[in-house]
């Protein structure tokens, strides 16, 4: 700690200080942005080179090779299929939810808000269980399932079922706390102007949220995709049936066909990037946005 | 801010949103999940208390748990660090570092497990290193902590971040200009400041890695009472068809995942009371 400035040089040392006074010594600085250079890079950049080079570690055919397999082309449909049916789903109810907390007033909204938070706390093995306990053979609705002849778990319907409670929260999560700061008044001029209900959200809400959705969207994407601990409970593990691109990966690295299995996780992989891109560009765009809906006040500094 | 009452009359769609809301909520997250709660209450006492007492059981609750710790811990530091210089300083790659802090959320948990794992293994890009040191990384506790390291490390920055920025600069100038050093500045006004909010974080990755199957299955290797996770152990149960062993041990997951979140739910407040209040 430095000693406390003397009556003599008091002017010249408060004035040096001022100067410093909101940050540290260039060597602190600099130990500092060291510390997180090398933790980013050995948790994040390591793992992420590891696995490419792990797929390309037999050459490029080999890479190829495994990529054509059957066996992965098949999990590769079924995590799209996946996604497919659950995306579209967790967007709808996130900006349902969100339509409901943000522009009306009713008894038990913290609840709510609380109770759309519980798929992130749940353990994805715990998930999985669940629907296990409900729909497996031994599960509730078993035998009469069985007597009826549907199949959900370790079936695709127990994969997307599962898929559908790990991704509920993600659009809705981003969606409530923007529309809460929007508030309630673009849509009601517009209703006082007289737009229908469905007009008033496709002209006002729509475009203010678009990008919020959007963000929402891409990661309850990665998440439909990338789900493993979740779909493993419910799966099976039924090559070329019931597993998805997490699975698969999982199976090959069990059997030693250590190629066959980075290929597949690069896949993932490169997914997880062009989502950060994705995630990125949105955050760019929304940020501009909100910039040009500043500018009609007095800032227009550059940032 | 007082919320007028006439909205419901004017905005439309109330009764639909809600419904579909409510209805999609009860069918997919809140009814499964209270048929675990129901299944468990089903169970004998005495067996319910003989299953999550089972020495392997037990065992496999310490993993969890002091793994978990250790790994929020580990992020607590290490996330305000990374959080601290990615808004205080300016250097380049700054902007690349940020956005990939964030790879954790996006990289399926199986990809960064197999990944970790080809680091760490004895033969490894990392584990090579720690090998003649006597540190074997892979297939032990500390692999499976550094597993959790990995899935929590985006809780903590992403949570001090926005705090970090909020803070006022004419409160450290006070400090300053008042006579204290910069670490006094630091100990005494930044981190009382931000200290509840890094509680918060540091509870998020603790919650997070309790629950983490994926990138921990292939780094720990599973040995019964030394590195076997609790969620590995309800899956080894569902595979025998002992559904009500499955069900004692993810109750008492369950029961710690929601007294976390009432935790966090508590912190949030206290933080959001401490950001008026300052």
């Amino acid at each position: 700690m430095p000693a406390a400035p003397t009556t003599l040089d008091r002017s010249k040392t408060v004035a040096g200080r001022r100067a410093g006074a909101t940050t540290e010594p260039w060597w602190i600085r600099g130990l500092l942005i060291g510390v997180t250079v090398v933790f980013l890079g050995a948790f994040l950049f390591v793992p992420l080179l590891a696995v490419f080079a792990q797929a390309l570690s037999k050459g490029v055919a080999a890479y190829f090779h495994s990529l054509i397999d059957a066996d992965a082309l098949a999990s590769i449909r079924l995590t799209l299929l996946t996604a497919a049916i659950s995306v579209p789903a967790s967007a709808l109810v996130g900006v349902a939810a969100a339509w409901a907390i943000t522009k009306f007033d009713f008894v038990g909204k913290s609840l709510l808000i609380t109770v759309i938070d519980l798929p992130f706390t749940v353990s994805p093995v715990v998930a999985g269980l669940i629907f296990v306990l409900l729909f497996g053979r031994r599960g509730w609705l078993g035998p009469w399932l069985d007597a009826q002849g549907i199949q959900i778990i370790f079936a695709v319907p127990g994969i997307v079922l599962v898929t559908l409670f790990v991704t509920f929260p993600f659009v809705a999560r981003e969606l409530i706390p923007l529309m809460q700061a929007q508030g309630t008044e673009e849509e009601e001029a517009a209703r006082v102007l007289g737009a229908s209900g469905w007009r008033m959200f496709r002209r006002v809400t729509l475009p203010n949220i678009k990008w919020a959705l959007l963000y929402g969207v891409i990661l309850c994407n990665a998440r439909a995709m990338g789900e493993f601990g979740a779909v493993s409970v419910v799966s099976g593990h039924i090559r070329g049936h019931t597993n998805t691109m997490p699975l698969h990966v999982e199976i090959l690295y069990n059997d030693y066909e250590f190629v066959g299995a980075f290929t597949v996780a690069s896949l993932l992989a490169m997914l997880a990037l062009v989502t950060l891109v994705a995630k990125s560009i949105i955050e760019w765009r929304a940020a501009r946005q909100m910039a040009a809906a500043e500018l009609t006040g007095p800032r227009d500094e550059l940032e | 801010m007082p919320i007028p009452t006439r909205k419901r009359g004017v905005l439309p769609g109330f009764g639909l949103a809600m419904g579909f809301t409510l209805s999609y909520l009860s069918l997919i997250v809140l009814i499964p999940l209270a048929a675990l709660v129901l299944r468990s209450a089903s169970i004998p006492g005495g067996d319910f208390w003989r299953t999550v007492t089972d020495p392997r059981v037990l065992a496999s609750y310490r993993l969890s748990f002091g793994a978990s710790l250790v790994a929020a811990l580990v992020n607590a530091l290490f996330g305000f660090i990374v959080a601290w210089s990615l808004v205080r300083y300016s250097f380049p790659g700054r902007k690349l570092l940020d956005a990939m802090v964030d790879l954790p959320f996006a990289m399926p948990t199986a990809v960064s497990g197999i990944a970790l794992t080809a680091i760490y293994a004895p033969n490894g890009w990392i584990g090579r290193w720690l090998a003649p040191l006597g540190i074997q990384a892979a297939y032990s506790p500390l692999g499976v902590t550094i597993a959790l390291t990995l899935i929590g490390l985006p809780f903590v920055v992403r949570t001090l971040q926005p705090t970090l920025e909020d803070l006022d600069p004419e409160i450290e100038e006070a400090a300053a200009s008042l006579g204290a050093g910069r670490l006094q500045t630091f100990v005494r006004v930044i981190l009382p400041m931000i200290f509840p909010t890094l509680l918060t974080g540091f509870a998020l990755a603790f919650a997070r890695g309790l629950g983490e199957y994926g990138s921990v299955v292939f780094i720990a290797g599973n040995m019964p009472m030394k590195t076997e996770i609790a969620p590995l152990l309800i899956i080894t149960k569902l595979e025998q068809y002992d559904y009500a062993g499955a069900t004692a041990i993810a109750v008492v997951m369950l029961a710690a995942s929601f007294l976390l979140l009432l935790s966090i739910n508590g912190l949030q407040w206290w933080s959001g009371r401490h950001a008026t209040a300052g």
